[in-house]
């Protein structure tokens, strides 16, 4: 079946017009809005205008100390903010030279693949909504409630956590945590299959996502392309096992990847990872060693000058903190690299000749956070 | 006064109409019709809320039952925004001329031998003749609008019910043929021992699927996908206005479910209980199947639409009529 028109430029000038996608718009996931060049229904080129949501960041970093930068990170990234929250205090340990305990590491594993699950819930299910499904939606709100519950009780906020500290975590995790996951664990493996029944095996869905928004290999790279967007195109990279950091050598899991690059192969690549997030939370629980949960580390740190680049794996892509310190309290620059800005923008490359709902159906399976494209 | 009466009674008469009839039918329709659909929201509500593990409004009146009323009556007090490039007169009257055809429906429609406004000779065609009006309407508020959604909106509706108009008058002579009469009463009537469904299994397959886009309801609903084009046609209007094109839409879909009922479920026929109950359980049990569908299947995309009716539920569709006109010729 045609999925893609070709567009013919000999006639196209007279009928195009011009639709604003956003910044107010039902599917655009917050404040993103879209340029696009339509000749009838089928998209020409589309334009990504950011900037909407840009808080600045990155210079408010340059204008506190370490500490008080905490919170920040989760706030650009919101649906997986206790894993920017750690990949900062890892960075800074990193510049500091900091040794972290084990049982911080793990319970930051643990706490970082909870947040992870939730955010591909979010990223999964957006998805399927764009395409018009509005009830796997809210099922996968249901079971994300279940791990900010979970999160809530550890962390003390459902959204943005500022629960890592430069050398550990704040608080302890106690036994009823570890039951807790476990039961959300087991439960939601028999959800997981539930969510294939109702979506994936669904013939409109599959109409709907099957070679639509292909990526392909060359185009992935070209754009900087990371975590399960890039898996879904074929190419096996995941920087908790490329580049590992923290403890997860550790711990056996599988990269899922998925050699289409269509949006279907990406809403796969996604929800086989939502497995391999509880296999890893399984081990960790089982290994979960004790002892203290912070370092000695002076209250207000103070790295020696110098720079470090800290990349970790949040759950939209390749994430990296390169921080900059003269030697003071106040980090000189905090540079972050966001895996939604790469992301976002393969999107002109790849929807010119689909339909306009194909735009939201590809905007969704690209699953990115507005906040984190613009910081 | 009483003679003024009399004088416009005989003029109906002399046209074969009895005045009382329709007066006592104008108002009744007047009352039922937003009543209707404020029971049909909630009722959708209530199913949407059930699929999706919640329990949907709790507060306002029994189980919610009065907040749809509540929301109506609040939608009568918004204001009445015209967007400044709108074509004023086309944008003020589409919301009106989409509520004709759905009024016009329901004289038709027998909900049992005696509660029938008119049973016409034509009463399948009055139906179909005015519901093709709906699109006519949509055009208008999408062109109006001067938005672009609301144009593309407008524009996909009128593919879309040319298209899915075919397979439902073929699917609906099928039935027709084995009547041989559009006579709403006639069609009920033939239906004494068993069901069209049970003769017309596939016609009534396309007939709830044409319907369900003629409805512009999910998957289908592509005239109006929020994720796509916000509101579609309709992203312009506010107030009472919005609600109009709401309550046709609500009650497209019962008329729908109607003319589903008496063509293949057998209309008021039913043991034990009294005939008008047993149509309005069928009705509402092909409304929640509708209802199911929307909150389980995502949106189809506007070309597998159109390839679904034009290469799938046509031919279908014609090859079940012409068995069917076969078979009875034969028998």
């Amino acid at each position: 079946m045609l999925n893609k028109i070709t567009i013919d430029d000999a006639t196209v000038n007279e009928r195009v017009y011009k639709l604003n996608l956003g910044p107010q718009h039902p599917s655009t996931h917050g404040v993103m809005h879209f340029i696009l060049t339509l000749d009838g229904e089928v998209v020409i080129s589309c334009e990504p205008n950011i900037g909407y949501s840009h808080r600045g960041h990155e210079k408010m970093a340059e204008n506190r100390i370490y500490e008080q930068f905490l919170p920040n990170p989760p706030r650009m990234d919101y649906l997986s903010g206790l894993i920017f929250n750690y990949g900062y205090c890892q960075a800074v340990e990193r510049l500091c030279g900091i040794e972290v305990p084990r049982r911080a590491e793990f319970i930051r594993v643990i706490t970082s693949e909870l947040n992870r699950l939730a955010s591909h819930f979010i990223g999964a299910m957006d998805f399927v909504m764009g395409l018009g499904a509005y009830t796997p939606f809210i099922y996968g709100w249901d079971d994300r409630e279940q791990i900010l519950d979970l999160l809530e009780a550890v962390a003390g906020s459902r959204l943005p956590y500022s629960y890592g500290r430069f050398g550990g975590v704040r608080n302890d995790i106690d036994q009823a945590f570890c039951d807790g996951t476990r039961r959300f664990i087991d439960r939601l493996r028999k959800r997981l299959k539930d969510y294939h029944d109702l979506v994936t095996g669904n013939i409109i869905f599959i109409k709907r996502t099957q070679n639509v928004g292909v990526i392909t290999k060359e185009t992935a790279l070209e754009f900087g392309v990371t975590g399960p967007t890039l898996r879904g195109s074929g190419i096996k990279y995941d920087v908790r096992k490329h580049e590992p950091y923290s403890i997860y050598p550790e711990f056996k899991f599988e990269i899922p990847t998925r050699e289409e690059g269509d949006c279907l192969s990406r809403y796969l690549v996604r929800m086989a990872e939502m497995e391999q997030s509880l296999n890893i939370i399984e081990q960790a629980l089982d290994r979960l060693p004790s002892g203290p949960i912070r370092a000695k580390v002076p209250r207000f740190v103070t790295p020696p000058a110098g720079e470090c680049y800290f990349a970790f794996e949040s759950a939209r892509g390749a994430v990296g903190f390169y921080i900059v310190s003269d030697g003071s309290r106040i980090p000189y620059r905090i540079k972050v690299r966001a895996p939604s800005f790469s992301n976002l923008y393969v999107m002109t490359k790849i929807c010119p000749g689909h339909f306009l709902a194909d735009v939201i159906a590809i905007f969704g399976s690209i699953d990115v956070t507005v906040p984190e494209i613009d910081r | 006064m009483t003679e003024l009466i009399q004088i416009i009674k005989d003029i109906y008469a002399f046209f074969g109409y009895d005045l009382t009839v329709g007066l006592v039918g104008l108002v009744v329709l007047l009352a039922f019709v937003p009543l209707n659909v404020v029971f049909m929201v909630w009722f959708e509500m209530k199913v949407a809320a059930h699929i999706t593990l919640r329990p949907a409004f709790m507060r306002v009146g029994p189980h919610g039952i009065l907040q749809n009323l509540a929301d109506g009556i609040k939608m009568l007090g918004k204001d009445l925004i015209t967007p400044k490039l709108a074509d004023k007169f086309l944008f003020w009257i589409a919301p009106i001329v989409i509520f004709v055809p759905s009024f016009v429906g329901f004289v038709v429609i027998p909900f049992s031998p005696l509660m029938q406004i008119k049973d016409l000779n034509v009463g399948i065609l009055l139906i179909f003749s005015f519901s093709s009006l709906t699109v006519f309407s949509i055009l208008m508020a999408g062109w109006s609008s001067n938005n672009k959604y609301s144009l593309v909106g407008a524009v996909r509706s009128v593919a879309q019910n040319v298209a899915y108009e075919i397979p439902l008058l073929l699917s609906t002579m099928s039935v027709i043929i084995m009547t041989n009469s559009f006579r709403m009463s006639d069609i009920v009537a033939a239906q004494t021992p068993v069901w069209y469904i049970l003769y017309q299994p596939i016609a009534a397959l396309i007939f709830v699927i044409s319907t369900t886009a003629e409805c512009n309801r999910s998957p289908f609903d592509l005239v109006e996908a929020e994720s796509e084009l916000v509101s579609g046609f309709h992203t312009e209007y506010t107030g009472i206005r919005f609600g109009m094109f709401f309550m046709a839409e609500y009650t497209n879909m019962f008329i729908a479910a109607s003319m589903a009922t008496v063509l293949f479920l057998g209309g008021w026929h039913g043991p034990f209980l009294p005939g008008v109950i047993w149509f309005i359980i069928k009705v509402f049990f092909l409304i929640f199947i509708i209802y199911w569908i929307r909150w389980t299947f995502p949106r189809v995309r506007f070309d597998q639409l159109m390839n679904f009716a034009w290469k799938i539920l046509i031919p279908i569709s014609l090859l079940n009529l012409m068995i069917t006109a076969i078979v009875l010729k034969v028998i």
